[in-house]
């Protein structure tokens, strides 16, 4: 699919073979530092992944190193396999999963060992996406978030009070079920909870083309009524999928409040990633994210809810123009320091008569030698 | 294969190395091939006899040492290693200093290096050329660039006084801030191209390639203009439009 071109790129000259997966020199020295820091220890032996870092949806994943059981040149261990296809999975850009997937699948050619990499990948995956699912019943989308999972493969929607079941893999529900009580908070707190869920859904139906958004009770679901802590957690995610343009993007925000009685102030962090990927001609990604940090008073659940929405709105906003300069920013300063559309001179290079621009080299006697 | 490169094609470049090393060791058997179609950023060596640094690729490599292109010797040194004819090395060397110059004029700064080999299954012969660059940016700022760039030209054998040049091209750049205000952003990745023409020897072959080479990159250049700014910041856009564009949509909702 797409227009990669393959390239039959003409094979280096005859020599020896490498040694098993030693690509890289022992010999290199790096002059400047390179934004993409080598993970080899050792040229021909250790394969180190390392899971990336997963954002705060997902509990502190693992960094599973895995060192070479066998010595290089051995076949590789299922265990191993599968690490791999894991990384492979979730390394996958908004909205390819399948795509990875299909490929993993294809080069494993191990069925068992596929489904065993899915099975540990995909959840995983979901949850750092915010993938959102429809409701079966149609009565609006769920999201996959660490916040509303009550275990691995069910999850509550606070804003209709119903539990879905869900296959990762396929990313769909399969079964819906009105929550519990236990499941749900107190009514003191789904006060707050559903205020600002109302506001916050006018918000995003305004500033996201196809957001959906969540709030989560975090911590002291079951308080009765003022006198004690609480905490919130809120979710927008937004996503773009054009695989007929090569492209992707995804918006995620993740919002986090802590209602304190004693202070009367609500805490509030949040975490925004935005992510595009287009691979028409290759394989470019746009990797961003930002912290942010605002507090307000305590209030009625309207008023906190309108006072929390309009932070998270301006917060939002600021980063979008924060993400138009560093766009600015980078296209005036950094890539013309790179390479400049025209020599100095204003014309193209003189191919034919390079004794124009002789440095302090004996330049017109190498080239007496040549061709 | 397909799925391989189609797995680099999703992977986070800056990840690039790391999925290499994965594929590689889930198909040994596709090794050469992968070394050789899978583009990594460029390492540098400097060679201890001239003082001078040169890049490393698949191309110069043989066993665990790399040839050096203004010294033409292997480090760490190998007995037998792979070396270019004289007739080669000859337009090796030539290649090599104009098109330092040619670095120079465009790059202001930068490496550069030449390999250059005969095809012994076709006829012809195959030239590398590479380039890169890093740049910091001026505006205080923690801004980091880089711009690398591999043409691979295949040329045929002469005949009638002319010759067939078979261009591939591949692009990497990578342009990172990283501070407070406005968080991480990160803008990495490669793009790629062919290009075929063939031309008359009459001026020699290193002006044949030479020109060809710079009517990539220019168009290399624009395209990253076009694509790395352009449709990612289109799609940042679209998640979630400015303002401007939310203000004129509310007349009608």
């Amino acid at each position: 699919m797409g227009t990669w071109a393959i390239f039959n790129r003409p094979e280096p000259a005859p020599h020896h073979p490498p040694p098993a997966c030693s690509h890289v020199p022992s010999v290199r020295v790096a002059i400047d530092p390179l934004p993409t820091p080598s993970l080899l220890s050792h040229p021909s032996r250790a394969l180190h992944i390392a899971f990336p870092p997963s954002p705060p949806t997902a509990p502190a994943a693992p960094a599973p190193e895995m060192s070479d059981e066998g010595g290089a040149g051995e076949p590789l261990s299922d265990s191993q396999k599968r690490e791999i296809a894991v990384w492979f999975l979730s390394n996958a850009p908004a909205g390819e999963i399948h795509y990875v997937a299909k490929d993993v699948r294809a080069l494993l050619g191990d069925d068992a060992v596929y489904e065993a990499a899915a099975a540990e990948a995909f959840p995983e995956y979901n949850k750092a996406h915010l993938v959102s699912l429809e409701l079966p019943d149609r009565s609006g989308d769920i999201i996959i978030t660490t916040y509303g999972e009550l275990d691995r493969n069910n999850y509550l929607d606070p804003r209709t009070a119903q539990v879905a079941t869900v296959d990762h893999i396929k990313q769909t529900c399969t079964k819906l079920r009105p929550a519990a009580d236990e499941e749900l908070p107190s009514a003191y707190i789904e006060e707050f909870r559903s205020a600002l869920d109302v506001e916050l859904s006018k918000y995003v139906a305004e500033a996201y083309p196809k957001g959906v958004c969540a709030v989560y009770c975090t911590s002291g679901k079951d308080i009765e009524g003022p006198g004690a802590d609480f905490g919130f957690a809120v979710v927008i995610s937004a996503a773009k999928c054009s695989p007929q343009n090569f492209c992707n993007g995804s918006w995620r925000s993740i919002w986090t409040m802590d209602f304190n009685y004693e202070l009367q102030f609500v805490d509030i962090k949040g975490k925004i990633q935005v992510d595009a990927h287009y691979f028409e001609e290759g394989n470019v990604q746009l990797d961003t994210n930002i912290d942010c940090k605002d507090s307000t008073i305590m209030q009625s659940p309207d008023d906190c809810a309108v006072s929390i929405t309009n932070i998270i709105r301006h917060h939002e906003s600021e980063y979008l123009s924060s993400l138009e300069e560093s766009y600015l920013n980078l296209s005036d300063a950094t890539f013309k320091d790179l390479r400049r559309k025209l020599p100095v001179t204003r014309t193209l290079f003189p191919w034919h008569n390079t004794l124009a621009f002789s440095l302090t080299r004996d330049l017109a006697k190498e080239l007496a030698l040549g061709k | 294969m397909e799925a391989a490169m189609d797995l680099m094609r999703r992977m986070p470049p800056a990840s690039a190395e790391t999925a290499l090393n994965a594929l590689l060791s889930l198909l040994p058997d596709h090794s050469l091939d992968l070394l050789s179609q899978v583009d990594l950023p460029l390492q540098v060596c400097m060679d201890k006899e001239t003082l001078k640094e040169y890049i490393l690729c698949e191309y110069n490599r043989d066993a665990d040492s790399y040839r050096s292109p203004w010294s033409n010797k292997y480090d760490p040194p190998l007995e037998d290693g792979t070396v270019p004819s004289e007739e080669m090395r000859n337009l090796e060397i030539e290649a090599n200093e104009v098109f330092s110059v040619y670095r120079d004029q465009y790059y202001e700064g930068g490496i550069s290096s030449v390999y250059i080999w005969e095809d012994e299954d076709n006829g012809g012969f195959i030239a590398c050329f590479l380039i890169k660059k890093d740049g910091k940016g001026t505006r205080g700022y923690m801004q980091i660039g880089s711009w690398d760039a591999i043409h691979v030209i295949q040329v045929g054998p002469e005949e009638e006084g002319a010759a067939h040049y078979c261009l591939n091209s591949t692009v990497m750049l990578s342009l990172t801030t990283d501070n407070k205000q406005s968080g991480t952003f990160n803008l990495s990745g490669s793009i790629r191209r062919q290009m075929s023409m063939t031309l008359a020897v009459a001026d020699g072959h290193l002006v044949n390639m030479g020109k060809m080479i710079e009517e990539m990159e220019g168009k290399l250049r624009n395209s990253l203009d076009q694509v790395y700014f352009g449709k990612t910041r289109e799609m940042v856009c679209t998640l979630r439009p400015p303002p401007e564009v939310l203000n004129m949509r509310l007349p009608d909702s």
